[in-house]
């Protein structure tokens, strides 16, 4: 993780100060920063996002390729994830520098969406055992500013809402040789649901208290966090310990509570921002890049 | 707790929320600002082939014959007598330098000092012979473009809201508490650690998020700025501060206070 140098007076003046719920850009302990959230910003994917949080800038584009499922699950489409960790982030990822930072955040992904309910991957399926959707979903860092997970999560779970998967049938001829036939309108696609998605909900540690959205002065304070991966009804998909502290047993479940409550105000706000999004139409001013 | 989500919105030019009709003449490395040869070249500008050509990306201004271009985002240049905040990042490695500094200074403490000479290649020695430079305890750092920060005759201030403020030319503005007596020969090596109060961490808080909002509205960073945001800061949450629309209000009214101010 790109890392900043503190001095010990700094450290501790964050440390009293997340202690007495006022963090030193004015926010209590739950509190997230500003959020911008735009959706179909590339235009060569099936559906993108981008995600400001604070300093922290993500884009991910998500590609709809035609491929065999997987033997194990003949019924079933399923999610690629990679995530690049530019060297635009910061200077400690150029060359392989940001590799394993990468790897670290797509195994991530990866066990957030490995069960049923995350998404439906049977409406991914175009014939069993043969054909069926792949949505290879790449995550570009493009600056580090803190809380990377959580901005990852929330920009996954945009761009699959903004995902548009072409619509596709399955002709069979007499031979019994399969054809597969796309929709001659470009607008005829099937969307995905997005409702069960789960974001990331980063807890860090500082002191006696835990913080939700931390900068990174305020991760360079804080020796364990715990990383909860709550869905829109505020039910726990998984949970990660990352950091070299140690965390109490007592402090894991107050740490849960908190995610499973932020969670759910994160699920609702960004539902609401990619509906209002949506209603706007395709007629909207988009800001892009240059903006 | 809060959380906000919106959409982005694209950026206003400024000229236009100022309503200032004059453009700016803006230059980039290599054009010509002028082949009238009367004039005198400052910095930002060279003579070449009987006309001034701009070396940097800014606007032009002109003093009486005086000819120079202020570069909108430069490096920092030292210059002597500036005064600095900098961070350790490495130190020299010997057996005197173990036994005596390591005890004071480590490495990442942040230390104010001033510029004593400027080498050509650029680097700059400091000194901090001066009881009011050394290292600095608790407080809050912020980084913003050293072509924002205005060239004044001192760069330590105790503003009356109730912290102090170090302008380091380099950029660097440290935040802190002032302390409640003047620390007679300690130069800040012996570190306070003792928890600041709520009420001046407020103030520092808010002090930081006034900078910043200056510094995105691309303000000059002066006490006096500095101390109008603050004060234009007041009706609205300290984390409400560094929301676009209430950052532009804020801004814009300072903005007017500082012309009514000079003029």
């Amino acid at each position: 993780m790109a890392s900043v140098s503190l001095s010990e007076a700094e450290k501790v003046y964050i440390v009293h100060g997340v202690q007495e719920d006022l963090r030193v850009d004015g926010r209590g302990c739950e509190d997230y920063r500003c959020v911008e959230v735009e959706t179909d910003v590339v235009s060569n994917t099936s559906g993108s996002a981008r995600v400001k949080l604070g300093h922290t800038d993500i884009l991910v584009g998500v590609k709809a390729e035609m491929g065999t499922p997987k033997l194990e699950k003949p019924n079933e489409g399923y999610l690629e994830f990679f995530v690049d960790c530019s060297a635009n982030a910061t200077p400690e990822f150029e060359g392989r520098g940001g590799d394993d930072l990468g790897t670290e955040i797509a195994n991530t992904l990866y066990r957030i969406f490995n069960n049923k309910s995350s998404i439906d991957l049977k409406s991914l399926c175009i014939s069993p055992r043969e054909h069926c959707w792949v949505l290879y979903v790449d995550v570009l860092l493009l600056e580090c500013g803190g809380n990377l997970f959580d901005a990852i999560s929330i920009a996954v779970k945009a761009a699959l809402f903004n995902t548009r998967i072409p619509r596709v049938r399955v002709l069979e001829d007499e031979e019994g040789s399969k054809d597969i036939e796309l929709s001659d309108d470009p607008y005829d696609c099937i969307r995905l649901s997005v409702e069960n998605v789960p974001c990331i909900v980063t807890l860090c540690k500082i002191g006696y208290r835990h913080v939700v959205d931390a900068t990174l002065q305020e991760e360079a304070c804080s020796l364990a966090s715990l990383l909860v991966s709550v869905t829109s009804k505020g039910v726990v998909t998984c949970m990660r310990k990352v950091g070299k502290g140690s965390l109490d047993p007592e402090s894991i479940f107050e740490m849960m509570e908190t995610g499973k409550r932020v969670g759910k105000v994160l699920h609702t706000s960004l539902q609401s921002v990619l509906h209002k999004e949506e209603s706007l139409g395709p007629k909207r001013q988009k800001v892009g890049f240059l903006g | 707790m809060a959380m906000e989500m919106r959409l982005p919105v694209a950026r206003k030019r400024l000229s236009e929320s100022l309503g200032r009709e004059s453009k700016k003449h803006l230059v980039v490395p290599g054009d010509t600002i002028t082949t009238d040869t009367g004039f005198m070249r400052g910095h930002g500008t060279y003579m070449g082939e009987e006309k001034l050509i701009a070396s940097v990306a800014g606007s032009v201004e002109r003093v009486n014959k005086l000819i120079c271009v202020k570069a909108l985002k430069t490096r920092y240049n030292g210059e002597v007598g500036d005064i600095v905040v900098g961070r350790i990042t490495e130190r020299r490695r010997s057996a005197e330098d173990e036994l005596a500094m390591r005890g004071f200074l480590q490495e990442g403490d942040l230390i104010s000092a001033e510029v004593q000479a400027v080498f050509s290649d650029g680097a700059v020695s400091l000194h901090t012979r001066s009881l009011k430079y050394g290292k600095l305890g608790q407080g809050v750092l912020v980084q913003v473009s050293p072509s924002l920060v205005k060239r004044q005759k001192t760069h330590f201030h105790d503003l009356p809201c109730g912290a102090s403020v170090i302008l380091g030319n380099n950029g660097f503005i440290w935040i802190y508490p002032t302390p409640e007596h003047k620390e007679e020969d300690a130069g800040g090596f012996i570190a306070n650690l003792e928890p600041v109060s709520l009420a001046d961490r407020e103030v520092i808080s808010r002090l930081r998020n006034c900078i910043i909002s200056l510094v995105t509205q691309r303000m000059m960073l002066y006490d006096t700025s500095i101390l109008y945001c603050y004060e234009a800061s007041l009706p609205h949450q300290i984390k409400d501060i560094l929301k676009p629309e209430i950052m532009e209000e804020i801004v814009m009214e300072t903005r007017q206070r500082l012309l009514e101010q000079e003029g």
